[in-house]
């Protein structure tokens, strides 16, 4: 089959018999692209449509990395069943599909008596959440469990079953999958209006006019803007803003689990997590803005993160920092999923996935789908979708620097192209010639780590972005 | 067993300056079997992308350029009679003297009687610098501009603004106005240089104690946010931003191998025969203090043979050697363990760094209450630049006694 993958410049492709599309999702993050592939699996001509030049690229590239067990979701909630029961998809996905997943396990660390006091009910939440495998420790345990943790540790609870993920690979392998079995990808084509039909929708795409029969909005942080276009005042998004700084792999032996804030009155804190790349992550922040772009870390966010983080875990501190980022949550005041179908009007939202979106992604897709039929659409029968392998970008996994066998075969993966993150020529000849191939020195490293690491390009960058840009139109 | 294993007398990680001097001379002193492994594609080292004049001399202007100092180095050290392995990486340690290593032939485990790192160092990027605001394309090390002009050619910008006033702040702006970018200011948040020291090279105006606060725009750069020492701030229009100086050493290699670092230079904790705390490591170059001149990385290089060769006839090693320190203004002190053999550094000299510049600054060294050596020097320190010590009173010092102190009187 051909992949249908077009970008700036290209004109969207007319369908035989000028056709609409049965189904367009707009918004290529992690849950649009996870409902791409749902519906891939159906004799449906379906559209993904995305504003920026990569599936992955807004809320979906920057967050925390953690694959939830849900365990301190709102009990009952919409949010609470899918993190629950994506959390079970994704893992077996992610297995199947060689997505980097280290079941590290949480510790909810208790650092003063409000804290303390406050972790027998987050047990009890997790068991109404259907989570049995949490267990309080007391000071000893906890400092057993973590020797570099700060001075003052009261207590904690563990959650055996968190997990740390990667957040660039689970899209991407959605996206794949999508494309390969038939879905068609617009990049670089932002929806600039809607026009509700009685049975087809126009789009106005910044690449000319996109017609459909049902739509489904995945469009995150923009959620908000696309409802509008459909008469719907329901919610607004106000887009949280998460910094984060991430520590050098030399760091990545003082830190075991993940380290989570217990919520209390004064707010929620700061996460220390390890990455399945072998950094420490430091973060998030949670400031309300109203300007959906503002991604920029802040003088006062990086101070911030470091004082917790000094408490959290003083020796990180003194490592090497290798990068700082921030992503946008989109919030939107209340504390489930808005995600919402319309029958009549061939319409669903899927709005307000926060940061747990990740974790849930597979459970939102299957979710969708079914309120897609309820909307008046007969997917027909679902087909079993090509197995996917994904590369291993993860250290748990054996890289391929390190695989003799896979080396004898093809000596270019055993030339080293980006030295700290030990990416070879092979993985990024590889990515560059994928279904989904970087277009971007930004998107090469989301796929192969090259340019990741902590020389940020010293060594690196020149050649990367010359194979980047030879690959290039 | 997928893992060719060899040995070898002398492994030198690194073939920079300083490992192609090491590898030079310890070949040309009779050792058997040297080489030396590189991770890049090409011997040299950083020089090789350096198109500056100045290599191999003491004047700026004198020498040869980084790419013919590379190639001269690189022959010398292969017509020693070293080997020297391209497109080879040192992953890891598989033992006190093995190390494990990736190239396309497939994967090594290399014994050796005596390594010698010599890795180098890096600038610090700006992450590590902690400088916030958006991630837009147009931001450089210099080390990545260099080779993005000299190597691959590719547009860089119009307009640019330098961050620090180290030497290599020139180098990058040489090589932007090569590149046809024109240079807008020179950014740094230390005071203003002495007097001497002034002047030159410049063409774009040097803001001193000025930091920056943030960068703007995307996805490109549009601006870089300052603030000056009289409070006031700023944004200073540009496309492009090249982050100078700040090395940091590449200093994983050791650490994964339990090296014991010098808290003051990141660099592993050394004697003046450049012998580590690990039996058998030696380690040279910018490795060690990041950084000096490509001539004084590879003076150290040719200056460790006669101490490996020493150690690979009697296999001793010292323990216990007091630790060398500094107190500030000064940030570090190379060498910086005392030896017990009488070993002197090279040039008989220690290197230091100021954090501030001093204007004759009165050096003293105490080493258990006694003093050793007390003199000013006559020519002022900056930061970011070397300062000496001589290494005369290092006799006097006790390699068994207690932290010997450097200070300014």
């Amino acid at each position: 089959m051909t992949h249908t993958v077009t970008a700036a410049g290209d004109p969207l492709p007319a369908l035989p018999g000028g056709a609409p599309y049965d189904v367009t999702v707009i918004g290529a993050g992690v849950v649009g692209t996870a409902i791409a592939r749902e519906l891939a699996r159906y004799p449906l001509r379906t559209a993904l449509v995305e504003a920026s030049d990569d599936i992955g690229n807004g809320t979906s590239k920057a967050n925390t990395a953690i694959l939830h067990t849900g365990f301190d979701a709102v009990p009952g909630t919409l949010e609470a069943r899918l993190v629950r029961e994506g959390q079970r998809r994704l893992s077996a996905y992610a297995a199947d599909t060689g997505i980097p997943v280290e079941r590290v396990g949480a510790l909810l660390v208790a650092w003063d008596a409000e804290q303390l006091a406050a972790l027998p009910a987050l047990l009890a939440k997790a068991e109404a959440n259907g989570y049995r495998a949490a267990r309080l420790l007391d000071a000893d345990e906890v400092a057993e469990r973590e020797p570099h943790l700060g001075p003052g540790a009261l207590g904690g609870l563990e959650v055996p079953d968190e997990s740390v993920i990667c957040p660039w690979t689970t899209p991407l392998a959605f996206a794949t999958q999508a494309v390969r079995a038939g879905v068609h990808l617009h990049l670089d084509c932002p929806v600039r209006d809607i026009e509700p039909g009685s049975t087809v929708h126009t789009l106005t795409t910044g690449r000319g006019p996109l017609r459909t029969r049902f739509l489904i909005n995945a469009a995150g942080l923009y959620a908000d803007e696309i409802d509008r276009r459909f008469g719907h005042d329901v919610f607004t998004v106000t887009p949280r803003r998460g910094q984060l700084i991430v520590f050098d792999k030399l760091a990545r032996d003082l830190v075991r689990h993940i380290l989570l804030p217990v919520p209390t009155s004064a707010g929620k804190g700061v996460l220390v997590a390890p990455t399945v790349f072998g950094n420490v992550l430091l973060g998030p922040t949670a400031e309300e803005l109203d300007d959906k772009t503002a991604t920029e870390s802040t003088q006062e966010g990086i101070a911030l993160l470091r004082e917790k983080g000094r408490r959290i875990l003083p020796r990180l501190l003194d490592e090497e920092v290798t990068a700082v980022y921030a992503g946008l949550r989109a919030a939107t005041g209340q504390e489930d999923y808005r995600i919402q179908e319309y029958p009549g009007r061939r319409y669903i939202a899927v709005g307000g996935i926060r940061s747990t979106g990740l974790t849930a992604s597979m459970a939102i897709a299957d979710h969708v789908t079914g309120l897609l039929a309820r909307t008046g659409l007969d997917p027909g029968t679902p087909a079993e979708l090509e197995p996917l392998t994904m590369p291993g970008l993860g250290e748990a996994a054996e890289r391929p620097y390190l695989n003799a066998e896979l080396i004898a075969r093809d000596p270019a993966y055993g030339t080293l192209v980006c030295h700290c993150e030990r990416v070879t020529a092979g993985e990024i000849r590889d990515a560059l010639a994928a279904t989904l191939p970087p277009r971007s020195v930004a998107g090469l490293a989301r796929r192969t780590r090259a340019g990741n690491g902590r020389c940020q390009g010293f060594h690196c960058g020149a050649g990367l972005r010359a194979l980047i840009e030879g690959n290039g139109p | 067993m997928t893992r060719r294993e060899r040995t070898v007398d002398v492994l030198v990680v690194g073939a920079g300056p300083a490992g192609l001097g090491a590898a030079a001379e310890l070949a040309a002193s009779g050792v058997r079997r040297v080489e030396v492994l590189e991770r890049e594609q090409s011997a040299g080292g950083i020089p090789r992308h350096c198109h500056h004049a100045g290599f191999g001399s003491s004047r700026p202007n004198g020498g040869t350029s980084g790419p013919e100092y590379a190639r001269r180095s690189t022959a010398a050290a292969a017509r020693a009679g070293a080997t020297l392995r391209t497109g080879i990486t040192v992953t890891g340690w598989a033992g006190p003297r093995t190390l494990d290593a990736t190239g396309p032939g497939g994967l090594e485990r290399i014994t050796a009687h005596a390594v010698v790192l010599a890795t180098g160092a890096r600038e610090r990027p700006r992450s590590a610098r902690l400088v916030p605001g958006t991630r837009p394309a147009g931001v450089y090390t210099t080390g990545e501009l260099q080779q993005a002009v000299h190597i691959h050619h590719q547009h860089i910008g119009t307009r640019a603004v330098i961050v620090g006033d180290e030497p290599v702040g020139i180098a990058a702006a040489d090589t932007l106005r090569a590149a046809g970018v024109e240079v807008v200011a020179r950014v740094t948040d230390r005071p203003a240089a002495l007097p001497a020291a002034l002047g030159r090279h410049h063409g774009a105006p040097l803001l001193t104690r000025t930091t920056v606060t943030a960068l703007a725009g995307s996805p490109r750069l549009t601006g870089v946010a300052v603030r000056h020492g009289d409070g006031r701030t700023t944004t200073l229009p540009c496309d492009t931003v090249v982050f100078t100086g700040d090395w940091i050493p590449d200093h994983e290699l050791a650490r994964r191998g339990d090296v014991p670092l010098d808290p003051g230079t990141r660099g592993p904790a050394h004697d003046a025969a450049y012998r580590t705390h690990a039996p058998g490591v030696f380690a040279a170059g910018n490795l060690l203090h990041a950084v000096e001149r490509a001539g004084t990385a590879a003076a150290e290089g040719r200056a460790l043979a006669a101490p490996v060769r020493r150690h690979l006839a009697t296999g001793a090693w010292p323990a216990g050697r007091a630790a060398l320190t500094v107190a500030a203004p000064l940030e570090w002190i190379a060498p910086n363990l005392t030896g017990p053999d009488g070993d002197r550094p090279t040039g008989n000299r220690f290197i230091l760094r100021t954090g501030r510049p001093l204007t004759a600054p009165l050096l003293v060294v105490r080493q258990d209450g006694l003093e050793l050596y007390r003199r000013r020097l006559l020519r002022p320190a900056r930061p970011g630049r070397p300062l000496h010590l001589p290494a005369d009173w290092l006799d006097r010092a006790d390699p068994h006694g207690g932290t010997v102190r450097v200070s300014v009187g």
